[in-house]
């Protein structure tokens, strides 16, 4: 039906029943505090990847082989990798909470992340053993 | 109610504000400022217009809103906008001025800079007519925090409840809010959000009885905030505080809401 003026009302729901919807889902704490965590973590774990990085330039593979392989530098890696990952799910998922309104498209679109994250992790994690363990 | 479908990268259909009509000031006015105020009516419907009216600051009062009701009285009644108080308590008339959201009472016209004093509606709210915002959600957020205190232990029969100097001191900062909502309407995180975000102005006063001494729902009130959207939809970029025209800190007020709920969990 043509509505011009805009005078359409979509619910006849008091706005306090709007304002409570579906109540406190009970989560966020756990959430917002390991933003802040791998947020803090980063920042030396990048530090050190990106001076390593550097320090390596142009190096050898079998010199960028053993590097990766000791016990120390293939857990900073890991760790890296680990905490990487999740901050980029918990980034990725914020912004299509704060930008994404269709359900279904926001929930799709989650889980892709969530996936595309763990598979990533996996990938990487999978590459530094390669290098520590099995030489 | 107006329908308020959401469009990717494009503003609704019918929202975009057109040029209005001039008002120009009298022959002879030497000391003129122009005011570009946002205007839409229901009855008309289309798109809101910016009208622009010439007013002589000579002969007007030294604040937005002496300028908006000589406006009304002398050029157009037909613009629309609430007040009250006219002395920053009441928080009636909040509005936008030149992109800032606060209120018109106690705005002075020479802080606005050089050029056309801009004023809109609240930003992102539904609009009554011109500068008249519909903030019954708004509203109905605020009561939904339930902001009277709640407590088991009835009050002494022969005094109030009483509470420490320092006790007291911490409800300073959290008490002066007039609810004029400039915050919450100045939140990106609102505007995207807002039928599940409950904005700072919200928080605040949720804040405001968690941190009360004489209340005994402190627990239920963390368990009412601790959602993503409810609370969490707040990414602290301090654009309630920027706004605040009573200079509180809902951001602040906020963050400390999240620590106790932190401390909470162990």
């Amino acid at each position: 039906m043509p509505d011009p003026k805009g005078l359409k009302i979509e619910t006849m729901r008091s706005t306090l029943s709007r304002a409570r919807g579906l109540g406190a889902a009970n989560t966020g704490v756990q959430e917002w505090w390991m933003q802040r965590l791998t947020s803090l973590a980063l920042i030396p774990l990048t530090l050190w990847f990106v001076f390593s990085l550097v320090q390596l330039t142009g190096a050898p593979y079998a010199v960028v082989h053993a590097w990766a392989g000791t016990p120390i530098h293939a857990t900073l890696l890991l760790a890296l990798i680990a905490i990487t990952f999740q901050h980029m799910r918990m980034g990725v998922q914020t912004i299509a909470e704060d930008y994404i309104h269709g359900t279904t498209v926001r929930l799709t679109l989650t889980l892709a992340v969530k996936a595309a994250s763990l598979l990533l992790a996996l990938a990487a994690t999978i590459a530094v053993l390669k290098l520590a363990i099995a030489g | 109610m107006v329908e308020t479908k959401r469009f990717f990268f494009d503003l609704p259909k019918g929202s975009r504000p057109k040029p209005g009509n001039t008002w120009k000031a009298p022959a002879g006015t030497t000391n003129v400022r122009d005011f570009q105020i946002y205007r839409w009516d229901p009855d008309q419907g289309g798109n809101p217009r910016i009208d622009t009216y010439q007013v002589d600051l000579d002969k007007c009062g030294p604040m937005v809103l002496d300028a908006l009701i000589k406006i009304k009285n002398e050029v157009d009644p037909t613009l629309t906008f609430r007040r009250s108080c006219r002395e920053g308590i009441c928080g009636s008339c909040a509005v936008n001025i030149n992109g800032t959201n606060t209120l018109s009472c106690i705005k002075p016209i020479d802080d606005v800079k050089q050029g056309p004093v801009r004023v809109n509606p609240l930003p992102h709210m539904p609009v009554v007519k011109d500068l008249v915002p519909d903030l019954s959600l708004a509203y109905a957020q605020l009561r939904s925090v339930e902001p009277w205190l709640k407590a088991d232990t009835p009050a002494p029969p022969d005094s109030e409840r009483l509470q420490s100097l320092e006790e007291r001191a911490r409800l300073d900062g959290l008490w002066e809010c007039i609810l004029c909502f400039c915050c919450t309407t100045s939140c990106p995180s609102y505007w995207w959000n807002g039928d599940r975000y409950l904005g700072p102005a919200t928080l605040l006063a949720a804040y405001r009885w968690i941190s009360d001494s004489r209340d005994e729902a402190t627990g239920e009130r963390l368990d009412a905030l601790k959602d993503p959207f409810k609370l969490y939809r707040c990414h602290t970029i301090f654009n309630c505080t920027e706004a605040c025209p009573k200079g509180l800190n809902p951001a602040k007020a906020i963050g400390e809401i999240k620590l106790q709920l932190l401390e909470r969990e162990g």
